[in-house]
């Protein structure tokens, strides 16, 4: 038999089998498929065969349909803001020797050394490449913005929360009474208010409190905000993991002789991190999207720069363009952390169960 | 009489209790070095309390334990000596499950002892072999049989160079047909004349290697005699009766 007759005996009884079982299932499936239909035929419709691909504005209004011209004129822009054109290779080169460094480290939950250099040296290297200095131009920060912009106060924000919601970790379930209060009260504080206000008080609150002519970055106060903020979320979800770790653990390091930090250094908190893996993973996604907040004090995000284009006046009316592209870079960035994530899971699945 | 310096641990009326629950009463009990006790009772007569006392994973409230003439206080100095001489081997393994065989026995040679890497993993290598498992030092513990890990859980406890071991309930969690090659590496140990304090309930093993019995019971002991004459002729009713439900 070829392959194609393979198929076409095969796929009636995959149908029959999978598809249309019962009664109930067969309606569900013929539901599903007038749906999906539906839905394919309108997106080709509207985003392919009856789309505007070339033209102005005015074209775009008279045909209807989407209208790709909006975001030939704009991506740039959206993704970049207001980066100085002849430079944009940087910031591009900026992400992704990031994401490299990202994927080229296999085990980022074992802390090694080497995974700390890797890391610092490729932050740098962002910062190098969008700040300038040392051979490049000087670009000052309120000219970043876009995807840049997202993907530092997002990747920045998560990694760094990392050792401090350890920190706080530890610090609750230690039997110092004093630390413990003080983190217990820091987690529920940050956890108890928006992360827009945080964003507030630090950009508009807080400079009140400094003395004058002391003065720092409004992009740094927004960031430290954001590290803040996540930090707490970040200790409740490695907290739960350390509350998992049996007592038999702790015991067998004891009494091998180490100490209490070697013991979380090399015991506990390598195996809490393991396990809470699928919960940071779900908190990193939450604050890649939720950095688009930083918009409140004036920051072009990758959000803020699409809704900068759209009140464009020679192109209004096209916001639809504007969120549906922006929504896709969003979705290929968070697919893509969950992709990482899953990852590391097998990968610690195959090896140690 | 035995020297004060020939004894390896040294209880003098210890006691213990879990809030009104009094759990140790009043024990005495010393060890020389080299001697092999095995300590038997029913469940709940505070025997793994005992000896979990000896290396502080448990603390007592009244009396004196010395080990190897440290006296156990709160001196966090002393406590580090103690846990440097006395090796543990526990009921469910509690080896580290995300770090390789090897890597569960040089972790604390390497960071408690400063021993270089290579050095360590030498001398891992070389009790991997004694308890015959040196074929699986890149496997994680996830991968081996509860037998094999026991065996691991033990060259574990080698690498630290005890003086003493303290096994607690070795065999208790292990497959029938596994019990055998954990008890032959204990053998093997008895007779290479390292001090072993043993809680469990095989009595062949307490036949074939101790040097005395220790009966347990509602945190007393109530007899201390030499495994001949313990099981031939116990003297207290408790451990008649027990004996009785032990061995078939």
């Amino acid at each position: 038999m070829t392959l194609v007759n393979k198929f076409i005996y095969k796929f009636p009884v995959w149908l029959k089998k999978n598809l249309f079982n019962t009664p109930t299932n067969s309606i569900i499936s013929i539901f599903a498929f007038a749906l999906v239909w539906k839905l394919s035929v309108f997106i080709l419709n509207y985003m392919v065969i009856g789309a505007v691909w070339s033209g102005s504005a005015k074209t775009c209004r008279e045909l209807g349909g989407f209208c790709y011209p909006f975001l030939f004129e704009k991506a740039r822009f959206i993704i970049f803001g207001f980066y100085p054109s002849e430079e944009l290779w940087r910031p591009s080169l900026a992400m992704v020797q990031l994401f490299a460094t990202l994927f080229y480290i296999k085990e980022p939950s074992r802390f090694g050394l080497k995974t700390f250099i890797y890391l610092t040296v490729s932050f740098l290297i962002f910062f190098w490449l969008i700040g300038g200095g040392l051979g490049l131009s000087a670009v000052t920060n309120d000219k970043w913005g876009g995807l840049p912009l997202t993907v530092m106060l997002a990747f920045i924000g998560i990694l760094f929360s990392y050792p401090f919601g350890i920190l706080l970790a530890l610090a609750r379930r230690s039997d110092l009474k004093i630390l413990k209060t003080l983190s217990v009260c820091y987690i529920e504080l940050i956890r108890g208010v928006p992360l827009i206000s945080v964003l507030f008080m630090s950009s508009v609150m807080f400079p009140l409190f400094l003395p004058d002519g002391v003065n720092f970055d409004k992009l740094l106060r927004a960031q430290i905000a954001i590290i803040m903020f996540v930090s707490a979320y970040m200790a409740e979800v490695i907290r739960g993991g350390l509350a998992s770790i049996e007592k038999g653990q702790y015991e067998a390091a004891q009494s091998l002789g180490l100490s209490y930090s070697q013991t979380m250094i090399y015991i506990i908190i390598p195996q809490a991190i393991r396990i809470v893996i699928p919960p940071t993973v779900n908190t990193a996604i939450g604050m890649f999207k939720d950095t688009s907040l930083v918009l409140i004090i004036a920051l072009f995000d990758l959000l803020n720069t699409t809704k900068t284009a759209m009140r464009d006046a020679n192109w209004l009316g096209f916001s639809l363009e504007g969120y549906v592209f922006v929504g896709l870079i969003y979705y290929i960035f968070c697919s893509l952390m969950s992709k990482y994530s899953k990852r590391l899971e097998t990968e610690f699945l195959v090896k140690e169960r | 009489m035995s020297s004060q310096k020939d004894l390896m641990i040294e209880m003098k009326s210890l006691n213990k209790w879990y809030d009104q629950f009094h759990v140790l009463k009043d024990i005495n009990l010393s060890v020389k070095h080299g001697e092999k006790i095995v300590i038997c009772g029913p469940s709940g007569s505070g025997k793994s309390t005992m000896i979990r006392c000896i290396n502080r994973l448990e603390e007592f409230q009244k009396g004196e334990l010395t080990v190897n003439s440290i006296p156990l206080n709160n001196d966090l100095k002393n406590i580090e000596a103690i846990r440097k001489d006395v090796g543990m081997v526990f009921q469910h393994f509690n080896l580290f499950p995300h770090l390789s065989i090897l890597e569960n026995l040089t972790l604390a040679p390497i960071r408690v002892k400063h021993i270089p890497k290579k050095e360590a993993i030498q001398m891992a290598m070389e009790y991997l072999e004694m308890v015959k498992i040196a074929d699986q030092a890149n496997k994680y513990p996830g991968q081996i049989s509860g037998g094999q890990k026991q065996r691991v859980a033990i060259a574990r406890s080698l690498c630290m160079k005890p003086k003493v071991l303290l096994f607690d309930e070795p065999t208790s969690a292990l497959d029938p047909e596994m019990v055998k090659e954990v008890l032959d590496v204990m053998v093997d140990l008895a007779k290479e004349g390292m001090t072993m304090l043993c809680v469990t309930h095989e009595m062949g093993f307490a036949r074939e290697v101790a040097d005395r019995v220790v009966f347990m019971d509602q945190g007393t002991i109530l007899e201390e005699n030499t495994p001949h004459e313990f099981f031939s002729n116990p003297k207290h009713e408790r451990a008649k009766e027990f004996l009785s439900q032990v061995i078939h």
